[in-house]
């Protein structure tokens, strides 16, 4: 296969307009052939600048040259030594800003692919039935941790190698966290990528009991004082929705992107036989510009709307990663940027009719760097749609907060926890992900169950 | 697991489970409910705590088959196992957080429509258990749907039965009873409503009229129930309140109860083709004229 070194070995995609009316996934990943001919770009750096990028620091170049070689085995044991869930970091890291934005191939061309060919090892991986290896023998010490997100999933998988009893409680019917509420099956396929890498955390013997939400079927204190765990782990994310308080918020047809996206990934009303129904719409407008508000434009548009995603600020400033927006653009999805609601008018029947907008300018930049965005005075206009779908951004549910006596959190409702360990302001209890900094990454969830892990090992080992 | 240890049918289109469900018996109180899926990729449904056993490990669901997913409920069997049971979810009811000598002092009137009956029960039960007594107004459409007024006579000071066609107990709907209740010298200094919306709306009209704080339990769609989807919202004065975290119990007075009935509706058609699909299996085609 001949290879431009200054240029990825391009992916093989759904075609835009046969994919935005499935839900199968969009990208088909490197075959082995284009996986050897992409990891032949690597320069096998000594001082390797993408491992600094890589908050799990797993060691890249090391499983690129396993691939090179055609060590595929190899290459996923080296993965699987840092990162717990490969398939699916590969598939949703922003490695742009993470290790693809340090690589020194980055500098003259194109940086190494090295989500896809992370990718590509965690599929082989999982279609030749490699698993993770147990490095410690069973201690049975028993630690508990809260929510099977990244971050749980992550502390939960390290504590077993360990050798520790760990269980993991789940407040929905299915575990995963956002993996299986929130991003789609088209990015993220659940039975086949999601349940398979929760299955390895399972096959290092954490045991995961779901239905169980933590601060109303059990406390942190009962599990510490009745239920005989030594210490808990907090990943219990950052799930709560914002609204605008605008007018018109609770109108039929109003929604926010976590009900929206629950409704059609977890409760699997994208198709038609599912029980749990979901809005047909004609005409959806989006509002936020974030990696959800993409996810549930493109959801919305399979689902057969025309979609408008309705952002404050311009192009630039959209929060979402690059290639989620081009993915977008090219599905069809309009963008009506630096444009804001101000309300959202109903029927006689109080069912959405239109989203009244106005222009925005950008000023001067703020503190954060951002140039903050003011209306323009009298550009009111509405645009006609049956749904309205809020991404506003999410903070942290105050349950377990609320119900755990010494928990501290702060002005934004996140728990309070060191940077590197995770150590809360209660004793024996840790926490991280999503409920310590707010609506993050997969990445960075799992760095921290992993910070967390080394430091409850420590912890109970004293 | 949430296996199904007795079941018996209250109406044609009421029925009573007591399931094992032992993290929900351990810390549930009255006002809390549980989210039950009937089968792997069933739909998550709300269901109020009607009893509970702590002993045994047990509580009581009763629920009346309105749509697709609790006809699917209705299926299952003495025996047989509910796939999930999530709770205790939503705030115990006030009446368990007050004090209870001055709760004593009160008193206290419950307001029950159809199987909004049933949720009724544990909060005049565990009041008893204090040694709180309180009265209980039971209404139904005709004599026929009446449920668990034996029940209610062992806990309640006073039960009053009331159906719309007359055709048992008191002639008329839960405001007509409330109203003759007070005309025939009883006084209420808190009430508490549990039923159908439109019931709690015109109770709550009457309850305003006649000066008696009222609380409701409300009962919008909902998908999670811990507070992530925000489907539950319920406007509660100039405030947008999560049912499913901050209530479902709310000061009445200041609920919006045309918005939460018009939010009720929301996917109704949708739900009216699933039920249609369910009945007529898979020959329906949407009615063509030709099949
Ligand atoms: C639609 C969407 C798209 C995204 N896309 C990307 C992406 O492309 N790339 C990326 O890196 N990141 C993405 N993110 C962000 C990323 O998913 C999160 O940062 C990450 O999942 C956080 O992991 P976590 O383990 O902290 O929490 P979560 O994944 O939120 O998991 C928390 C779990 O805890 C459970 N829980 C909560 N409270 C309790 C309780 N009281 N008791 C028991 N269990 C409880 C929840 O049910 C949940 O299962 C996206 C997020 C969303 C919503
Ligand atoms: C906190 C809470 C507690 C509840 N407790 C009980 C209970 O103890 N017993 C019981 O029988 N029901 C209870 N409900 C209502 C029950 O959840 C619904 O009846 C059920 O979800 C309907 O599902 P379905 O698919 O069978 O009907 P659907 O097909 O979804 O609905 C059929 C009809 O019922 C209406 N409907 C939809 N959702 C609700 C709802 N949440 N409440 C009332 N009507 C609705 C629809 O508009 C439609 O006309 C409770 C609801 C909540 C939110
Ligand atoms: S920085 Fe780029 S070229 Fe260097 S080792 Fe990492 S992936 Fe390979
Ligand atoms: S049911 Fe989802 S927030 Fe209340």
């Amino acid at each position: 296969m001949e290879v431009d070194v200054m240029k990825k070995v391009p992916v093989r995609e759904q075609e835009p307009l046969v994919r935005a009316k499935n839900f199968d996934e969009v990208c088909y990943g490197y075959t082995l052939e284009e996986a050897q001919a992409e990891a032949s770009r690597c320069l096998n750096c000594k001082n390797a600048q993408c491992m600094k990028g890589c908050p799990v620091s797993i060691d890249i170049p090391g499983f690129i040259q396993q691939i090179k070689e055609g060590n595929i085995e190899e290459a996923y044991n080296i993965i699987s030594k840092s990162s717990a869930l490969p398939a699916v970091c590969g598939r949703v890291c922003p490695q742009e800003t993470q290790c693809e934005g340090k690589c020194i191939r980055g500098i003259k061309g194109e940086a190494v692919s090295i989500g896809k060919l992370e990718r590509f090892v965690a599929d082989y991986a999982m279609e030749h039935g490699l698993k993770p290896r147990k490095e410690n023998e069973p201690n049975g010490i028993k630690v508990a941790v809260i929510g099977s997100g990244p971050s749980g999933l992550t502390c939960a998988g390290d504590l077993a190698k360990k050798g520790y009893d760990v269980t993991i409680f789940e407040a929905l019917h299915q575990a995963g966290g956002v993996l299986v509420y929130g991003i789609p099956e088209f990015r993220l396929p659940k039975e086949r990528v999601v349940a398979k890498e929760i299955e390895n955390v399972k096959a290092l013997g954490v045991k995961i009991e779901t239905n169980v939400v933590v601060g109303r079927s059990v406390t942190i204190d009962e599990l510490l004082e009745k239920e005989g765990f030594r210490a808990v782990f907090i990943g219990s994310g950052a799930g709560l929705p914002k609204f605008m308080n605008i007018p018109g918020e609770t109108l039929n047809g109003v929604f926010s992107a976590n009900e929206y996206l629950t409704r059609s990934n977890l409760m699997k009303s994208f198709r038609e036989e599912s029980p749990t129904p979901i809005m047909k719409s004609k005409k959806v407008a989006v509002v936020g510009g974030g990696n959800v508000a993409m996810d549930a434009a493109r959801t919305a548009l399979r689902l057969g709307a025309e979609v408008h995603i309705v952002y404050r600020r311009g192009e630039e400033e959209l929060p979402a990663r690059v290639e989620e927006v081009h993915h977008a653009k090219e599905e069809g999805i309009i963008f009506d940027l630096l444009t804001n609601p101000v309300e959202i008018i109903g029927d006689d029947k109080g069912w959405v009719k239109a989203i009244r907008c106005v222009k925005m300018e950008l000023g001067e930049p703020d503190e954060s760097g951002r140039r903050s965005p003011q209306a323009i005075e009298g550009s009111e206009f509405d645009i006609d749609v049956d749904t309205v779908i809020m991404s506003l951004g999410t903070s942290p549910n105050p349950l377990i907060s609320m119900t755990t006596k010494g928990l501290e959190i702060n002005k934004k409702k996140c728990i309070i926890a060191e940077e590197n360990t995770g150590k809360t302001t209660r004793d024996g209890v840790y926490a991280g992900g999503d409920a310590v900094t707010g609506a993050a990454t997969v990445i960075l969830a799992m760095g921290a169950g992993k910070d967390a892990a080394k430091a409850i090992d420590e912890f109970i080992k004293g | 697991m949430y296996k199904i240890l007795s079941r018996t049918n209250l109406t044609d289109i009421i029925i009573k489970m007591e399931v094992e469900a032992k993290r929900v018996s351990d810390r549930c109180l009255p006002g809390q409910f549980v989210i039950v899926r009937c089968s792997e990729d069933g739909e998550r449904i709300p269901l109020t705590i009607c009893d509970y056993d702590r002993e045994k490990g047990t509580i009581v669901l009763v629920f009346q088959i309105v749509g697709a997913s609790t006809k699917v409920m209705a299926e299952l069997k003495e025996g047989d196992s509910f796939t999930d049971i999530v709770g205790p979810l939503g705030m115990p009811s006030e009446l368990c957080e007050m004090d209870i000598e001055e709760l004593k002092k009160l008193n206290l009137v419950f307001i029950a429509g159809g199987v909004g009956t049933a949720p009724v029960y544990p909060q005049v039960k565990w009041l008893k258990e204090k040694g709180i007594k309180a009265d209980v107004i039971i209404g139904a459409r005709n004599k026929d749907l009446v449920i668990l007024e034996d029940d209610f006579k062992n806990v309640a000071e006073n039960v009053y039965v009331t159906t719309d066609d007359g055709s048992y107990g008191r002639n008329g709907n839960v405001c007509v009873c409330l109203q003759s209740l007070i005309d025939e010298g009883k006084t209420y200094d808190k009430c508490i409503a549990i039923g159908p919306l439109i019931m709690m709306k015109f109770a709550v009209q009457l309850t305003k009229k006649l000066g008696i704080p009222t609380i409701v339990s409300m009962n919008p769609i909902m998908v999670d129930g811990t507070g992530m989807c925000g489907a539950c919202r319920v406007h509660v004065g100039d405030e947008i309140k999560f049912a499913c975290i901050d209530g479902p119990e709310f000061d009445g007075w200041l609920v919006d109860f045309d918005e939460a009935m018009r939010r009720q509706t929301m996917y109704k058609t949708e739900e009216g083709r699933k039920m249609l699909e369910l009945e007529e299996g898979a020959t329906h085609h949407g009615g063509c004229g030709n099949c």
